[in-house]
């Protein structure tokens, strides 16, 4: 039996055992999803949006859908997965389920908890009703499976004229106590008028065993609203995620995305910002360092949607052995959106021979009073640069980690978490092999 | 100190120097000069070891050892120290990082310890005000933004806090205003000793003003047509170069 049909199989059993809310329109929704997924399938690389990035070697598994058994890890042994130098909220789930013993949640002043609880309480009807899968992509095939099985991931709705004082880790564990498991959980986040979060979010498995992520995340960000979400893609190498990120900002809100993908097998990242109200700030970075066969496919979208918004979009890509890379961008500049200022920059180095990048802007302007500007770069590292370090007595290895994380330098720059930004400089020493031997 | 004899070398296939022979002793201050074109600054990068570079004959000798196919790393460790024309930006590490990981990395070559971070600074501190380099300039990222002439000025500090045996100071004089020039050249005179030598490459007698030279090369097609004292500067100031070809 394929996946797809498994999939069908168990999406039956799973419709019975779920429990019905008031008014079934929970069901309706999964209904629907799971009808287009039904349809629709995988995407194959016949899809322009999958064209180079084939699912194969993904799906051949026999994933579970519901795993077992039920794990309990300890805190000791997982320590280093978290940020734990500072202070935060925590959301973490074991293969799935959630485990109150990691996380810190919260609803004194806002919710930090999760999207059962919201799903399932007549209190966070309205909520639900009014953001779950609202912008999540129906035509998407595979948002639409996570739609379907949706019922587990983190939920944080912070009211108006609120900063929540610390950061929030959403950290997804799989222990590999089951091989081929199949994870989707489903994020939801509404941040009110006024209000700022920082949010970051991390996939880990624990051993060798294959698992694959299906996430979906949607972002809501109100009038004024500042989200920070950072993404930590750090995962083994028989780890694949496929995560697909919608945000919805209103006047005036800044929302940003940095993705660092260092890990896994193969990591899709559908990124999707949708500008309601005018001047809106959207951010996208993202800093990608990958090697073996590893596969990075960033696939985003901006649709400026009203006048006098930005969106400032850098990602930055080194690639070795015969890692391969996908960067796809798409701008959206409706008619209506004049005064838009889009900018778009995607830089990207080729270590060895058999590295390759797909780089692709795609810039759809309808709007003729705009500022929109695209770059893209494909290189090597310089010699003259690398001489220069080497003259002044820095070892080759290192002179070539040096140049590299200048090269990722200004994707970095964007962390606004102290904290965060050691740590992802650590891991980067850690991707080039080298200690960087000062304190950053 | 430094030995080269009959040096020939090549770029794609392109012979540059065509038998350079140079005989530089500790103490001593040689001066470069030629028109473009001519090969000094081919020299000077075949002395700090680009690979770019092929030696087809000839040898480079530093301290009786042969720097035949050494990496440029290997080279800075024994002591040669080459300030560059165009130094290359490194945006997110700051000028202190850099020559601290500079430093370290010569003395751990050199079977010594890391330099206690207590004497680093004050090195540091010692370095940039021997040099009159603001210490806000210091934790800018290393030639980022930097001005021509704060370039310059940050190659001679980094010169200073590594205390070369040999410095090849090519066209340090250039882009620089006349007080800055002063400053380097200041800079130059006192971290001069009987112990170690200089190099300078440069078209026009005017850093030579600064730095006395005890003796000048006149570089042409990849050859020394012509060496002398301090005074052949003057001459070549005055005549040009076209009466040595």
């Amino acid at each position: 039996m394929d996946l797809k049909e498994k999939l069908i199989t168990s999406f039956l059993v799973y419709e019975d055992k779920i429990s019905a809310d008031a008014d079934g329109k929970l069901q309706d929704i999964r209904a629907e999803a799971f009808s287009r997924f039904e349809k629709q399938g995988f995407p194959t690389k016949k899809d322009e949006e999958w064209k180079y990035t084939s699912l194969k070697s993904v799906l051949k598994h026999d994933y579970k859908i519901f795993p077992k058994i039920e794990s309990a890890i300890e805190f000791k042994n997982v320590k280093n997965y978290f940020l734990h130098e500072i202070d935060s909220y925590k959301i973490v789930f074991v293969d799935g389920v959630y485990s109150s013993f990691l996380s810190e949640t919260t609803h004194d002043g806002f919710d930090i908890c999760l999207l059962s609880a919201a799903l399932s309480k007549p209190k966070y009807k309205m909520v639900i009703d009014h953001y779950f899968n609202t912008i999540a992509r129906k035509e998407d095939s595979i948002t639409s499976l996570n739609t379907a099985f949706s019922k587990e991931g983190a939920y944080i709705n912070v009211p108006k004229n609120t900063v929540v004082p610390k950061p929030v880790q959403i950290i997804h564990f799989s222990t590999g106590i089951e091989t081929d498991v199949l994870l989707q959980p489903r994020n939801l986040i509404v941040v009110g008028e006024n209000s700022h979060v920082q949010i970051v979010e991390r996939h880990q498995s624990l051993n060798e065993n294959v698992v694959l992520t299906n996430s979906v995340t949607e972002i809501f960000a109100g009038k004024r609203a500042i989200v920070d979400y950072y993404k930590i893609q750090n995962d083994r190498k028989t780890a694949s995620l496929i995560d697909s990120t919608y945000v919805k900002q209103l006047q005036q809100s800044v929302a940003s995305v940095n993705t660092f993908s260092f890990g896994g097998s193969l990591t899709r990242n559908n990124l999707e910002f949708y500008q309601e109200g005018e001047h809106i700030t959207s951010n996208l970075n993202g800093i990608t360092i990958i090697e073996d066969k590893q596969l990075v496919d960033n696939h985003t979208l901006v649709n400026h949607k009203f006048p006098n918004c930005e969106s400032h979009e850098l990602y930055k890509g080194i690639y070795f052995d015969s890692s391969t890379g996908v960067f796809n961008g798409k701008v959206i500049v409706d008619k209506e959106a004049q005064k838009t200022n889009a900018f778009q920059q995607n830089d990207n180095i080729l270590i060895d021979d058999k590295a390759s990048i797909n780089a692709k802007p795609q810039l759809e302007i309808f709007a003729d009073d705009v500022k929109c500007s695209h770059g893209c770069t494909i290189g090597q590292l310089d010699e003259d640069s690398l001489f220069y370090l080497r003259s002044r007595g820095i070892p080759k290895k290192e002179a070539n980690a040096l140049l590299l994380y200048a090269f990722a330098n200004d994707a970095l720059q964007k962390i606004k978490i102290p904290e965060l930004k050691t740590r992802i400089t650590k891991i980067i020493a850690q991707k080039l092999d080298v200690s960087l031997g000062f304190d950053v | 100190m430094l030995e080269i004899k009959n040096l020939h070398a090549n770029i794609n296939d392109k012979e540059i120097l065509k038998g350079i022979n140079l005989s530089v002793k500790a103490g001593e201050v040689h001066a470069i000069m030629g028109p473009n074109g001519s090969g000094k600054s081919t020299l000077s990068t075949v002395i700090a070891g680009k690979e770019d570079y092929e030696v087809t004959e000839g040898s480079i000798f530093l301290n009786g050892e042969d720097l035949d196919d050494m990496a440029p790393e290997d080279r800075a460790h024994r002591g040669i120290f080459l300030s560059f024309q165009y130094p290359i930006e490194i945006p997110g590490v700051s000028v202190t990082n850099f020559i601290k990981t500079a430093i370290n990395e010569t003395r751990k070559a050199n079977g010594l310890n890391e330099l206690p971070a207590k004497d680093m600074l004050q090195k540091i501190r010692k370095t940039a005000e021997l040099l009159e380099i603001d210490r806000k300039f210091l934790s800018r990222s290393l030639n980022e933004g930097f001005s021509g002439g704060e370039k310059k000025r940050n190659e001679i500090f980094q010169m200073a806090m590594l205390e070369p045996k040999l410095a090849i100071l090519d066209e340090t004089d250039s882009g620089l205003d006349i007080d800055a020039l002063k400053v380097v050249a200041n800079g130059v005179n006192k971290l001069k000793s009987k112990d170690n030598a200089v190099i300078l490459i440069t078209h026009y007698q005017r850093l030579l003003e600064y730095i006395v030279p005890d003796f000048v090369h006149v570089l042409h097609d990849g050859k020394i047509v012509k060496s002398g004292g301090k005074e052949l500067a003057l001459e070549l100031e005055e005549k040009g170069y076209d009466w040595l070809k």
